[in-house]
């Protein structure tokens, strides 16, 4: 190799690297200023001294008598009451059964949008969002009117449980209420990616799996699906993640005794004015979602056979 | 009884008519190929025999019964497709054993099956590799294993070869002909490229327009084109213009215009008079710088350009009446092959035996 040759070398690997900041500088800093500075924020909170109006306590003393420092009360707290873990799970089958609702009903959609003729999907796709447009807060009231009990939804099943000799029920206020409430708000973020997904099968495939004697469901179940996993997964997270922090359609939908982590949370930092114990909730619920993830990563990881 | 018959079969999108009243049979054990020009209906029948699409008119029979109303997945007829189509969720191994597992065999059965299939192709080592870990060849073969592997009573090969390079599309070609002779099973190859259908095939139906225009063996089809059609889409060709002067015991005389009087081989139910064409491929035309006394066919002209492409060149000579004639000369000579180059003087020339008298 010529010394032109090395030196030529030398000055592009540089500029490489000058490329390879330039291009992931702007993501870091944006992950750093956005998602780490107020996770660390959080976790310091979580181990301080709640403020006398809300707040947080100072770190060091100030000299008039009151509490400071750091602090494992909060977590202490968390683990000391069962009825945290008891929300805790009651929030995660809520989530839970919203993704399963949402899959179910979604999949079909995004299936049709996927097959139907590609100048429609635009269009299609574009009704999929356009419940956005509208605002999330008076969407829920829509729904407290729609299962409220002057409305023809209940008076019609209270009718024909009153023809059977049985009790009227509540449709809002109720359990029911706060999933339809969670998933009709989260249906298009199932939807979406599973449409992105399921638009880009080689429909070839399907034709070689049926060449090959597999009937319409192996078709589905062979192919389809597995080759869906992908869409499914983020379809889930992004349905499942945001319904566990979810507060305002338990508060308006649910009744009482339907408390989820994010009301919980919520009441800390806004009711009872305990910051660092509604950190150390939201920490805790980080950590749960994150363990989640983590779990299904490592199931989803295709694992090769040993022969 | 043939293994499959198609029996007038037409397929209509529309106005256009994509198949129209084509018939022809495929014996058992038998490497057939519907050879044609894109648009000339070869793969809609493809797609028919498969099961994915169903004719409008006539029938597909396997074995003397009708597959009108059997759907694709219980034809025993599988299909190789023009990328292969592997599943690319499955590894190489699982791809192979899909139609085994759609037939319900059990695991072991399963098993066994898949690596007598693999090892057929020579690709064992590579049973637990994804597809997209591995080379096109490769594909290739695993898509032939798949195809295979529950011993249809018809392989259909649509374009196989297609996305393949030069060289492995040759080697392919030596390696399908050789797996067809070992499985014994029927393959009906789909293909616009006449030189592989050649080749491969010991029956050639070439498709022109939806219609079948000659069903022949590959021989018969590139020495006998039947219409000016298949004699321009084999190989090349130099196609003269020729009105029959006269018939004689084995032999036409033609009459060419602008070119005269030329010699040429008798074909069956020829009358004096009729209008049509000569076929006459390069390989028979010779070139030289003195006419030989065997040439019964010789005018003068001038080199005006050849192609070397190794093994043969190609000469484009100009006749002084203004034809331009194609001939290929093997660069077989010891040493170096000895050239015409451009702008010589040069005879040409081809026996009465050369040549092809094609009806219009």
């Amino acid at each position: 190799m010529s010394a032109t040759d090395r030196d030529h070398r030398a000055t592009g690997r540089s500029t490489d690297q000058a490329t390879r900041w330039a291009v992931l500088s702007p993501p870091t800093l944006f992950l750093l200023a956005f998602f780490l500075a107020p996770a660390l924020i959080m976790v310091l909170a979580s181990f301080q001294y709640p403020g006398e109006f809300g707040g947080l306590a100072p770190l060091t003393d100030q000299g008039d008598g009151k509490e400071y420092g750091l602090t494992l009360e909060n977590l202490a707290f968390f683990f000391s009451d069962w009825l945290f873990a008891e929300i805790f799970a009651r929030s995660f089958s809520v989530a839970a059964a919203s993704t399963l609702i949402c899959l179910i009903l979604a999949y079909p959609v995004a299936w049709l949008i996927a097959q139907s003729p590609k100048r429609h999907r635009d269009l299609l796709v574009l009704l999929v969002i356009l419940p956005f447009a509208s605002n999330f807060l008076i969407r829920v009231y829509a729904w407290m009117i729609i299962l409220g009990p002057q409305a023809a939804l209940a008076r019609t099943i209270n009718g024909l449980l009153a023809t059977l000799g049985l009790e009227p029920v509540s449709l809002l206020f109720s359990p029911i209420a706060v999933l339809v409430g969670m998933v009709y708000v989260h249906l298009p973020f199932m939807i979406l990616p599973l449409y992105t997904n399921l638009e880009k099968h080689d429909p070839v495939l399907l034709d070689a799996a049926q060449d090959l004697g597999a009937n319409a469901w192996q078709r589905f179940w062979r192919v389809t699906w597995p080759l869906s996993l992908p869409g499914v997964f983020s379809g889930a997270a992004l349905v499942f993640i945001p319904v566990l922090g979810m507060f305002a359609i338990p508060d308006l939908l649910g009744g009482t005794r339907d408390m989820l982590i994010g009301n919980l949370i919520k009441d800390q930092f806004l009711g009872v004015r305990d910051w660092p114990f509604g950190a150390a909730l939201s920490i805790m619920l980080t950590l749960a979602v994150l363990s989640l993830a983590g779990l299904a990563a490592w199931l989803s990881k295709p694992r090769r056979r040993a022969t | 009884m043939p293994l499959l018959e198609i029996r007038r079969v037409t397929r209509r999108f529309g106005a256009f008519e994509a198949v129209k009243e084509v018939s022809f049979g495929v014996e058992a054990g038998e490497f057939f190929t519907l050879l044609g020009p894109s648009g000339c209906g070869k793969t809609t029948l493809l797609r028919m025999i498969a099961g994915f699409d169903l004719p409008d008119a006539g029938q597909i029979l396997l074995d003397g019964k009708d597959l009108a109303h059997t759907p694709a997945e219980r034809r025993p007829v599988h299909t190789v497709f023009q990328n292969f189509a592997l599943f690319p969720h499955l590894t190489v191994a699982k791809n192979v054993a899909f139609p085994l597992r759609m037939a319900g065999l059990a695991d072991a059965e399963i098993r066994r099956r898949t690596a007598e299939a693999l090892d057929m192709v020579h690709l064992g080592e590579l049973a637990e590799h994804y597809p997209n870990e591995i080379s096109g060849g490769q594909k290739q073969r695993v898509a032939l294993a798949r195809g295979l592997v529950n011993r249809p009573r018809l392989l259909l090969l649509d374009e196989p070869l297609g996305a393949l390079d030069l060289k492995l599309r040759e080697e392919m070609q030596m390696e399908l002909i050789k797996l067809q002779r070992e499985v014994g099973i029927t393959f009906v190859f789909v293909t616009h490229a006449q030189n592989e259908a050649l080749a491969l095939s010991h029956r050639i139906a070439v498709m022109n327009a939806g219609r079948v225009v000659q069903l022949d063996a590959p021989s018969r089809i590139y020495g006998f084109p039947a219409s000016r059609f298949v004699a321009d889409f084999i190989g090349n060709c130099n196609l003269l213009e020729a009105e029959v002067r006269a018939v004689e015991a084995g032999r036409l005389r033609l009459h060419v215009a602008g070119l005269g009087e030329i010699v040429a081989p008798a074909a069956a139910d020829i009358q004096s008079g009729e209008r049509g064409l000569l076929a006459l491929r390069p390989e028979q035309v010779r070139i030289a710088a003195e006419a030989d006394p065997g040439w019964a066919n010789r005018f003068p002209g001038e080199v005006r350009d050849f192609l070397y492409v190794g093994d043969v060149t190609t000469y484009q000579v100009l006749l002084d009446n203004g034809y331009t004639l194609q001939a290929l000369m093997p660069n077989a000579a010891p040493g170096r092959a000895r050239f015409h180059e451009t702008g010589d003087r040069v005879m040409v020339g081809w026996p009465a035996e050369a040549g092809h008298y094609v009806r219009d």
